[in-house]
């Protein structure tokens, strides 16, 4: 398993009203399979995900996956965190569905062929052959971030950083990506408002006004967050 | 309309096997004869070999007609300020021109993967990796920019609705305001989840 460490990392930004504290000075470490990120709108739970993968910078302290400076080897970093976002068509970037998973694998085969059978058999891993050649503008919201998921797990990186991925789907297309995600064996770091798929996971992590208020058993952290809520 | 320019249909035509470099010569080299000697010949000519071009591509006439719809009202529009400025001959001169190079451009994306063309273009743009440029970043913009098209189309037809919704419709700030910073939106997450893909990385 991977090694997350957050050493007093916090997260600023700057507003029409100033420097605003958006996470304050975190120190933590992830060792855990799965941990859940909960905690109202706004509370500052995605900046926190988006630390470990650098999509934001540390104001203050060090962010450290496996060893790795997030802000000093990016690259690296991001070679073994994967991202996926809550809605997944920012994140397809090509026409169709095996061309935007091809694109990931861009890295690693260079021959466009192979690279075309590696990509077809990735979505044949996930049940997504058939829509090879649809575009990704004409599917479904489930398909949609089913293939955002197999996009980035193409490489097989070590960690799964996961910002509300079911957020905007139904309850079948929930399920199926949470069956998915749970039975990965990637590090699964997710941000989630769905509380049943919080409690599925060995740790959560709840976040309010940009602090980490409760670190623990699921069971104990959720029962915490809904006295907090009520 | 969400896919204008049509997406990849694999095929085993000579024009899907004729490689992407060769397609995308031929296509900026007709492109500037038909600009450069606009006459309603040239544009007739035109129009009859990419019509050609598409039977032989195997083109499906679903996506032709979806292709043809979206030009439809520039079409229209066009040839009325044309015809009414300069008569009919230049109408058909301009419109044939402008039609004919649309398709020519289904023609290619039909016959070509956008991963070939981001091959080709990277080849292509080889030669100026000693003038700092970074082929692999300049193709990847290229194939984002066609993705961008149908996006930026479907975020222009939920804005409309939502102006509809509140009943203004006919309020031109409602309209373009929550277009742009939707589509300003959607180019920041998009450069997010690029990054996070690493592809920027290299």
């Amino acid at each position: 398993m991977s090694r997350i460490e957050l050493q007093e990392a916090s997260v600023r930004a700057t507003t029409g009203q100033g420097e605003v504290q958006i996470l304050a000075p975190t120190t933590l470490t992830l060792t855990e399979q799965r941990v859940a990120l909960i905690g109202p709108n706004g509370s500052g739970k995605s900046t926190l995900a988006r630390l470990v993968n650098g999509l934001v910078g540390a104001a203050t302290g060090r962010v450290v996956v496996d060893g790795l400076d997030v802000a000093k080897q990016g690259r690296e970093v991001r070679r073994r965190v994967a991202f996926v976002f809550t809605d997944p068509s920012a994140q397809l970037v090509m026409p169709t569905v095996v061309e935007d998973v091809a694109l990931s694998l861009r890295h690693t085969h260079r021959d466009r062929e192979e690279r075309t059978a590696a990509a077809l058999r990735v979505l044949e891993g996930y049940g997504l052959e058939q829509l090879a050649e649809r575009s990704v503008h004409s599917l479904s919201g489930g398909q949609r971030q089913l293939l955002a998921i197999a996009g980035v797990l193409a490489t097989d990186p070590e960690v799964l950083v996961a910002d509300e991925p079911t957020t905007l789907l139904d309850l079948v297309n929930t399920r199926r990506i949470a069956e998915l995600l749970f039975g990965l064996r990637q590090q699964l770091l997710l941000v989630t408002h769905d509380l049943d798929l919080a409690l599925r996971c060995e740790r959560a992590l709840l976040v309010e006004h940009g602090r980490v208020v409760a670190d623990g058993a699921p069971a104990e952290v959720v029962e915490h967050y809904r006295a907090s809520a009520w | 309309m969400s896919d204008l320019l049509g997406v990849y249909q694999p095929g085993t035509t000579f024009l899907h096997r004729m490689p992407a470099g060769v397609k995308l010569t031929a296509m900026a080299v007709i492109s500037v004869v038909v600009v450069a000697y606009r006459s309603p010949a040239t544009s007739g000519v035109l129009v009859a070999v990419v019509l050609a071009l598409l039977a032989v591509a195997r083109v499906r006439l679903r996506l032709l007609a979806r292709t043809l719809r979206g030009l439809l009202m520039v079409m229209a529009l066009l040839t009325a300020w044309q015809a009414w400025q300069q008569g009919w001959a230049h109408a058909f001169a301009v419109v044939g021109a402008l039609v004919g190079l649309v398709l020519l451009a289904t023609v290619l994306t039909v016959t070509t993967s956008v991963d070939e063309l981001l091959d080709t273009l990277t080849r292509a743009l080889g030669p100026f990796r000693r003038l700092g440029v970074d082929p692999a970043l300049v193709a990847l913009a290229f194939s984002l920019m066609i993705r961008a098209i149908p996006t930026t189309l479907e975020i222009g037809r939920e804005t409309r609705q939502a102006a509809q919704a509140r009943g203004l419709d006919r309020n031109l700030r409602a309209l373009l305001t929550p277009m742009v910073i939707r589509s300003v939106a959607h180019a920041r997450a998009t450069g997010d989840a690029l990054h996070a893909r690493g592809i920027a990385d290299d």
